[in-house]
């Protein structure tokens, strides 16, 4: 399986990634090669296994509805590049 | 072609918040109208390396709806990421279900006036909500407050199946109404906590294939829905009256002008990438918790209504207002225990407590007085100790003080008096005063009936039991 270049970019866009032309013919190469190694899959029989979402997690216990107490403010906002009051500010949203 | 010759066709995605005390993967408070950022934590920021833990109580509240709008509630469903990017949403994908929701396949019935209409439900499923943005704080910045991020919403989708915009509030309408009486909504759509987005198309009437779609967002009550839809509506009409082609697009509902307009940046962001949520494994349902939740349902609003109309013969407009809230309708129904006409106490409900509570405040679940003094007022009423509106009266001061009926009536000296030998004596004297009058009305002058009857009342005070009152008056008169 082979990704376009166009496709590349797409992705990239889609997760914000500014790449150089050069780059987006590396990646291109590159993931293509993963796609394929994935579709060695493909070579196997699965029509009588169940879809496997998780590998691990089979299941686990749900909590009780109960609150706890939340972070101080101070500490939730620590991390902010900027901030007013106890909001966190990011640059202006269009729509 | 006139807008008439098109047939419009709705969906609605319905975002409902659940009432939990906590968030869907965290025990953060989902308590509304705290300072910004003060209901958050590792995970609903979004910090590396949290693990989201489920509420049980939010899927106990998923089945709970699922069950009631007839849904088939599945064994296993799965967890899925939706990704985007957005300010409001720190982990950049959303928790949600996708492919495999908890319930699919319900409906739930609305009233026309071509008569009742099911509308079918395609699927439930939970989500996290996000974060809320402010954008008109500052001309430079865009404020984010992350206490709505991991608030537990149901998004509920109907099939394309309604048909006019107040088919749609119908819907709506009802939607509400049973989310609320489940109690894992609270209805608000002011406040958000109830918020709808529509898909609605148009084709020419007599087609078989629905036209090009379009989503309206931000629509926040009734009467926004009605006017949302039908500026909508018309729009997709003119653009095909022109011969134009209606595009696929977002388009946010402005309530000042009244019209829609298109959201641009929505267009290339429909990719979402959606995956199975590795941090969360498949829910599974057992039959245990469904015919628990099953057990716990209560009666939902159609069917009251219908038992209202049959049980206690109420017409459909006293059933509806009654059972608009299940508080009301408890407490309608917790009176009438001990007073057993019901069109009396209909009527004492929908008028003297409606009124009493929308003028003077108070919620029906803290009514100073009991249910037996309520009947016991109704009950002397009835059998004439006092008048309807010294009734009135009592009630009143019942409401605002929550003393005995019999109490309140002694007080203010408000028994009717229903002795014969008393009114009699009245009667005599108020007839003697009047021979003239009495002589017109024998000779045929009927109309002044009404005058011996003021007379009387006026000197027995108003408080002359107003049956015996004429059953004397007519007697003396010589009827």
């Amino acid at each position: 399986m082979k990704l376009t270049v166009e496709q590349v970019r797409h992705v990239a866009t889609l997760a914000r990634l500014s790449l150089t032309p050069e780059e987006e013919e590396r990646y291109a190469e590159q993931l293509s090669a993963v796609l394929e190694a994935v579709a060695l899959l493909e070579e196997l029989d699965v029509s009588e296994v169940e879809p496997t979402s998780h590998a691990t997690l089979t299941s686990s216990l749900p909590r009780e509805d109960v609150t706890r107490p939340s972070l101080p403010p101070e500490k939730a906002l620590a991390n902010a590049p900027a901030r007013v009051g106890t909001s966190f500010a990011v640059p202006k949203i269009l729509e | 072609m006139p807008l008439s010759d098109f047939q419009p066709v709705i969906g609605l995605e319905v975002h409902a918040q659940l009432l939990t005390n906590s968030k869907i993967f965290c025990a953060c408070s989902t308590e509304f109208g705290a300072a910004p950022n003060h209901n958050t934590c590792p995970v609903c920021l979004g910090l590396p390396g949290v693990l989201p833990v489920l509420n049980a109580r939010v899927v106990e509240f998923a089945i709970r709806a699922g069950l009631a709008l007839e849904c088939t509630v599945k064994k296993t469903s799965v967890w899925s990421r939706k990704n985007y990017f957005y300010p409001d949403l720190p982990k950049g994908y959303q928790v949600t279900q996708y492919d495999q929701p908890i319930c699919e396949h319900g409906k739930l019935s609305i009233d026309t006036p071509e008569g009742e209409k099911v509308v079918r439900i395609l699927r439930i499923h939970m989500e996290e909500d996000a974060g809320k943005s402010v954008h008109d704080a500052s001309a430079k910045e865009s404020l984010v407050d992350l206490n709505r991020a991991g608030v537990p919403l149901l998004e509920i989708v109907s099939e394309p199946d309604l048909r006019s915009a107040d088919e749609a509030v119908e819907y709506l309408k009802a939607l509400r109404d049973v989310l609320v009486y489940l109690g894992v909504n609270d209805g608000n759509l002011e406040e958000g906590s109830f918020r709808c987005d529509a898909n609605v198309s148009v084709m020419r009437k007599g087609a078989t294939v629905y036209g090009q779609r379009v989503e309206l967002k931000n629509i926040n009550s009734f009467r926004f829905i009605k006017q949302a839809i039908e500026y909508e509506v018309a729009r997709q009409v003119d653009v095909l009256e022109s011969g134009g082609k209606v595009d696929q697009e977002t388009r946010l509902f402005d309530a000042n002008r009244g019209e829609t307009r298109s959201m641009r940046s929505k267009e290339e962001a429909h990719d979402y990438r959606y995956f199975p949520e590795p941090d969360l494994p498949p829910l599974h349902v057992t039959d245990a918790q469904l015919d628990e939740v099953a057990q716990s349902l209560p009666e939902l609003p159609r069917a009251k209504l219908t038992r209202f109309t049959s049980q206690y013969g109420l017409p459909e407009y006293d059933a509806r207002i009654l059972c608009a809230e299940r508080p009301l309708a408890d407490y309608f129904e917790a009176v009438a225990q001990h007073f057993k006409d019901y069109k009396k106490l209909a009527n004492w409900f929908l008028g003297e407590l409606l009124r009493l509570l929308k003028d003077e405040g108070g919620s029906i679940t803290t009514l100073r007085f009991t249910t037996v003094q309520f009947a016991n007022l109704l009950g002397a009423v009835e059998q004439g100790k006092i008048s309807a509106n010294a009734g009135k009266d009592v009630f009143g001061e019942m409401f605002r003080t929550g003393k005995e009926p019999e109490a309140i009536i002694a007080e203010k000296g408000l028994a009717q008096v229903s002795d014969v030998g008393a009114i009699e004596a009245v009667v005599d004297e108020v007839l003697g005063k009047n021979a003239g009058e009495v002589e017109k009305y024998k000779a045929g002058k009927k109309q002044i009936y009404g005058f011996f009857v003021g007379q009387v009342m006026k000197a027995m005070k108003g408080k002359g039991n107003p049956a015996l009152v004429n059953e004397l008056l007519k007697k003396k008169l010589g009827e």
